[in-house]
């Protein structure tokens, strides 16, 4: 059993490192600084930390106008806050004006649980994809959340992150790799590969393991960036394994699902299936009676699997 | 501060009018209203108050301009451009395919510090470069032309909120108070006053005056040196499409450009 935590506190504790190192680094909160973990970052630079209150708009305006100080700017909050409510601000003062803003996300999926649909944002990794000059990240675990903070703290320029309320399993260890667009293979396999972001790449994992049991050899990809999409990765596992499934704690539309289509469709063709939340809101619950209700879970990946291998096969056949 | 000719002001605000039908009759489309209305707050921003050096557009120590009614382009361009930022004759290119002079503000045209557009940001980004200043203990100061229909956008609120909780002393807002928006006279479509009391009441210092006069445009802008503690607020009355008798107070003159008969008469009345 693996070690359990969030990806958020990877996150924070990250960002406090990076603060010490790098005098920049200015954070901006709305009144989330402790579930986001910003607040790790507040009590060791008070100077460098602000709040704008309950007050997403302003907190990206004001973050876009740091950085024309030549400040870093990390903001946070609740992923629907932040990319529904604040979209406008986004799109204009951080994407278009192209500001080294670096916009910092927990709370999002299914996972959150208990406090229902309107706080489960199922739609940011379409949002924040389809803005241009955004890069977007969703860690898989707290090892890689802190890498994918270094790397934002690094590199110039917009950049989403979604991290978790809830703990995920530690997957990945200190010294594997980690660059932003460049994906990870976690087992090979050569009959399907499943692609998979966040909460879903350990669902993954337990769905391949089920699959060997039935003689059936799934390649697991961690795909931690979103955008820009490791096309060179997916091209290589639909050659390789001729059928792809995509995992993901987020809308069927416009999420990794579609964002690897994209790259199917154009440059590799195969048989593919999704394992999404199916175009519904969600509810409240436990975080795992929710991946269950609403079809995330490792069994929901098998199924697909055997929907994708059965197209495969089919083809073939013709 | 050098000696202010208020004449030579006068007949500034006269050659830029003309400049501003030009540029919109040529692009065919564009903001005349909202531009004729901030001539002469820019002419004082540009011409009097603001420390800024058109041959290093980028110098560190500048003050800054936000311009959150980002649509009014044709005034800010024709003030950058006789400034000396980049040459009258691009003017031309104001709204064509490949031009720096983009419909909505646009850094591409040196001289402009941020893109607007949609309405209600640039006092977010106007505190967050103030408190940026301040964090880097620079003594630059931040200015922010606001709309007055631009202030129905909650953002701007949000953002008033903030500029006096941070007791930000280095910014200074001006809302070109034109009176008309698109559809209509603001106060009809969504009332704003009592306005001077209801930034009061956010924190701020404010100051209301006549945006076409000069001396109370100056006077007001060298009050900001002075204002300690809080952000500071000059409303300018001012009229949309002021100058040209057939554009003021008239909402149509919002977003369309002079053909060329309307274009003549216009410069006519400038003369």
């Amino acid at each position: 059993m693996s070690e359990m935590l969030p990806t958020r506190d990877g996150y924070g504790k990250a960002l406090v490192e990076c603060g010490k190192k790098d005098k920049r680094i200015v954070v901006v909160s709305a009144d989330l600084e402790d579930s986001t973990r910003s607040k790790w970052f507040a009590e060791q630079f008070p100077e460098r930390a602000f709040t704008v209150g309950i007050a997403e708009q302003d907190m990206v305006g004001t973050a876009a106008g740091l950085t024309l100080n030549g400040f870093t700017v990390f903001i946070n909050s609740f992923a629907v806050f932040m990319t529904n409510r604040a979209y406008d601000m986004l799109r204009l003062d951080v994407c278009y004006n192209n500001r080294n803003v670096k916009v910092i996300c927990s709370h999002a999926g299914l996972t959150v649980g208990e406090d229902g649909a309107s706080a489960q944002c199922l739609e940011d990794l379409a949002l924040m994809r389809v803005l241009p000059n955004m890069k977007v990240v969703v860690p898989v675990d707290a090892i890689e959340a802190a890498k994918a903070t270094r790397a934002f703290a690094e590199e110039e320029g917009p950049m989403y992150m979604r991290t978790s309320r809830g703990p995920f399993p530690v997957l990945t260890k200190e010294t594997d790799p980690f660059e932003i667009g460049q994906a990870n293979v976690l087992r090979e396999g050569k009959d399907v590969t499943i692609i998979a972001c966040g909460i879903m790449v350990s669902e993954s994992l337990k769905a391949a393991e089920l699959l060997k049991k039935e003689k059936i050899d799934a390649k697991v990809v961690n795909m931690h960036t979103i955008k820009p999409i490791d096309e060179t990765m997916i091209v290589q596992s639909a050659v390789s394994t001729g059928a792809i499934v995509t995992a993901e704690e987020h809308q069927v539309h416009g999420g990794l699902g579609s964002a690897v289509a994209e790259v199917v469709t154009r440059k590799a063709p195969v048989p593919m299936e999704m394992v999404a939340v199916m175009d519904t809101f969600g509810e409240s619950g436990k975080p795992d009676e929710l991946l269950k209700v609403y079809h995330l879970k490792d069994v929901d990946i098998v199924a697909a699997v055997k929907k994708v291998l059965k197209r495969k096969f089919d083809t073939a056949k013709v | 501060m050098a000696s202010i000719n208020i004449e030579e002001f006068k007949s500034l605000a006269k050659d830029f009018r003309k400049q501003i039908l030009e540029v919109t009759h040529a692009a065919g489309s564009g903001h005349p209203g909202g531009s004729l209305s901030a001539v002469e707050i820019l002419i004082s921003l540009y011409g009097y108050k603001m420390k800024h050096n058109p041959k290093d557009p980028t110098w560190d120590d500048r003050d800054r301009l936000i311009i959150s009614k980002g649509h009014c382009t044709p005034v800010a361009y024709v003030t950058l451009a006789n400034y000396g930022y980049f040459p009258k004759e691009e003017l031309k290119s104001f709204r064509k395919l490949g031009s720096r002079l983009q419909g909505h503000v646009h850094i591409y045209a040196p001289g402009i510090e941020f893109n607007t557009g949609s309405l209600g940001h640039g006092l977010s980004v106007a505190n967050g470069c103030a408190l940026g200043a301040r964090l880097r203990q620079k003594n630059f100061k931040v200015y922010c032309l606001l709309g007055d229909g631009e202030l129905q956008e909650g953002s701007v609120w949000e953002a008033a909120m903030n500029a006096s909780h941070q007791k930000l002393d280095n910014i200074c807002a001006i809302v070109d108070y034109n009176k008309v928006q698109q559809n209509g006279p603001v106060n009809e479509i969504k009332n704003l006053e009592p306005l001077a009391k209801r930034w009061e009441s956010f924190g701020w210092e404010v100051e209301e005056i006549d945006g076409h006069d000069f001396n109370q445009l100056m006077k007001a802008l060298d009050k900001f040196d002075s204002v300690k503690g809080k952000p500071y607020m000059i409303i300018a009355n001012t009229l949309k499409g002021k100058g040209v008798s057939f554009m003021e107070l008239n909402p149509a003159w919002h977003g369309k450009a002079p053909n060329d008969e309307e274009l003549k008469k216009a410069l006519a009345e400038l003369k």
